[in-house]
């Protein structure tokens, strides 16, 4: 009696041994790691200290005149980087993905392609700035050309996956009414991709964005550089002023993008957009906002 | 008969109006951005010549380099990645369940929450790194951190988005027998957000391999340092060495993850 008892009331979510090991295994890697990495107490304590120093300079931040200068100067300049690099991108990009899609370009030109589309991907911006400001010298052209370089591998990448997922029938429909190969791309292909592309390009020039203001670092132009300058000479309520900055930009960038996503994809409308049962939230590709 | 006739257009006048505004936009700020930018021609007319030189210099490569210090240097910036992804994913499960309306449903919380992760994201790892250099000195420690707080945004958002997403048919059962919060989170929520936290774990931790190779650049551990100290050399044939490391460490990590991706979720 007592044991049907006990076998009809068993937990229903009895322990997996597995699943536990595999817990204990992560965390002895955990363990393994910080000693590897010399992680200690006490120099997490003396941080900490350190920590608070650091804060008490950071505040109040630091928006003199001068220094107001040159955070404008250096976010104009990186917004620039973040439009052209963004501009050439998409531009290059449009056939580079086309190549790459292996449903309509053939093989001996789709696998250079893609080749070309791991190089550019596998690489940081921030070492890609560091070989071209070695080829073109310090400034903002390098920093365009490293960002060019990050937008290429990723939209291209993007925008061959979407041509090699589009509905064949419309391309094939397109073709037998006798239409060159140029108008097959532009009735048959890339409406059916405008879409998605649109979605890349607004996030390639977000993450351009953010990019830009970093490139700086290693002498590629834009606010990046008075920042680490900044760094250097423990001007910390200058770093806050110019983060704040930069943060508030990005914040802008952001909502920008979220509209330009809702006039294109949405077909919203401005009178759309003010009233209010209409609120539906702007599309936006799953996984890709960053 | 005069249906036939009739023009049809896909937009309204209205929704005319207003990509035209966009894409005027689009164009005038690029113009603007090309004519105001500063460019010095003398430096693009060697372009080429450098470029040339920089490849001369790199060939051949000094492998003899990667033994010495690239190897060591390489399992840090492994375990940078790592353990930056883990302590991410421990401090974005609670950030982003606090993010999700329908776990709490009150919305200044939510609203917190989305601050922090807006923040996190908005800094750039290496800016990251640096904030973290001028606490905790240079070193790997200040690199782990600006891996974990840099994800942290990315993490959270997506995660708090499963969560919203989740069903209400469990989780009802589950209170409807008086199950305590606790247990409501652990067997309904956990178990239908469970493969996208993994799989949002696997993907961060690829882009985190990438972000952890430049760390080093400005002092916070791993590969990027090998590459610093040699470049301050000139030793472009050792700077060559570290990227193909980095080049092959980044492909053999995301051909890893879409083959377990593949496989478990």
């Amino acid at each position: 009696m007592i044991a049907s008892i006990a076998a009809a009331h068993r937990n229903p979510f009895p322990a997996h041994w597995p699943t536990r090991i595999g817990w204990l295994v992560l965390l002895g890697y955990c363990i393994w790691a910080a000693a590897q990495l010399d992680f200690t107490w006490r120099r997490f304590v003396s941080g900490l200290s350190n920590g608070e120093r650091f804060l008490t300079r950071m505040f109040p931040p630091d928006f003199g005149s001068d220094k107001w200068e040159m955070i404008v100067k250096g976010l104009t300049e990186s917004l620039e980087i973040a439009v052209i690099a963004s501009a050439i991108g998409i531009a290059i990009s449009l056939p580079l993905g086309l190549m790459a899609s292996r449903n309509l370009s053939p093989p001996w030109l789709s696998w250079p392609a893609r080749f070309l589309i791991a190089l550019c991907r596998s690489f940081h911006p921030v070492i890609v700035a560091i070989i071209f400001v070695k080829a073109v010298g310090f400034g903002a052209l390098a920093g365009i050309g490293a960002l060019v370089i990050g937008s290429l591998g990723f939209i291209s990448k993007l925008f061959a996956d979407a041509i090699e997922e589009i509905s064949l029938k419309q391309v094939e429909a397109v073709r037998s009414s006798g239409a060159s190969f140029a108008n097959v791309l532009t009735y048959g292909v890339l409406p059916q991709v405008f879409g998605r592309f649109l979605g890349f390009c607004t996030y390639q020039l977000d993450s351009n964005l953010r990019n830009s203001t970093m490139v700086g670092i290693v002498g590629a132009g834009g606010i990046g550089g008075t920042l680490f300058s900044a760094f250097q000479r423990f001007d910390y309520d200058f770093v806050l002023a110019i983060l704040i900055s930069i943060i508030t930009l990005i914040f802008v960038g952001e909502i920008l993008s979220n509209v330009l996503r809702a006039v294109f994809l949405d077909n919203k409308t401005i009178s759309q957009w003010f009233a209010r049962d209409a609120a539906h939230a702007p599309v936006t590709p799953r996984g890709l906002q960053e | 008969m005069q249906g036939i006739n009739r023009e049809w257009r896909r937009f309204t006048p209205e929704q005319r109006i207003i990509r035209f505004a966009f894409y005027f936009i689009a164009v005038a700020a690029l113009v603007m951005s090309a004519r105001h930018i500063e460019f010095i021609p003398e430096f693009l007319y060697d372009a080429p010549a450098q470029i040339k030189d920089f490849f001369v210099r790199m060939w051949p490569m000094d492998p003899t380099f990667y033994a010495k210090s690239v190897h060591a240097a390489l399992i840090e910036t492994l375990n940078i990645a790592t353990l930056g992804t883990i302590l991410c994913m421990v401090i974005a499960l609670p950030v982003g369940a606090l993010a999700a309306n329908n776990l709490v449903p009150f919305k200044p919380i939510n609203y917190l929450a989305k601050l922090i992760l807006v923040s996190s994201r908005s800094v750039n790892s290496l800016v990251w790194a640096l904030l973290f250099i001028a606490v905790f000195g240079p070193g790997a420690l200040a690199g782990t951190l600006a891996i974990a707080f840099r994800s942290i945004g990315f993490v959270g958002k997506l995660f708090g988005e499963a969560l919203e997403e989740a069903q209400r048919g469990p989780i009802e059962a589950l209170t409807a027998v008086g199950a305590p919060k606790s247990s409501v989170f652990i067997k309904g929520y956990w178990p239908q957000v469970k493969p996208a936290f993994w799989s949002i774990a696997l993907f961060r931790w690829d882009i985190n391999v990438r972000e952890s190779a430049v760390l080093g650049l400005v002092g916070a551990g791993g590969i990027g340092m090998a590459m610093d100290s040699a470049m301050n050399l000139f030793r472009w044939d050792q700077v060559a060495v570290v990227l193909l490391t980095i080049f092959v460490v980044v492909i053999v990590a995301e051909l890893g993850v879409s083959a377990i991706r593949k496989r478990v979720i």
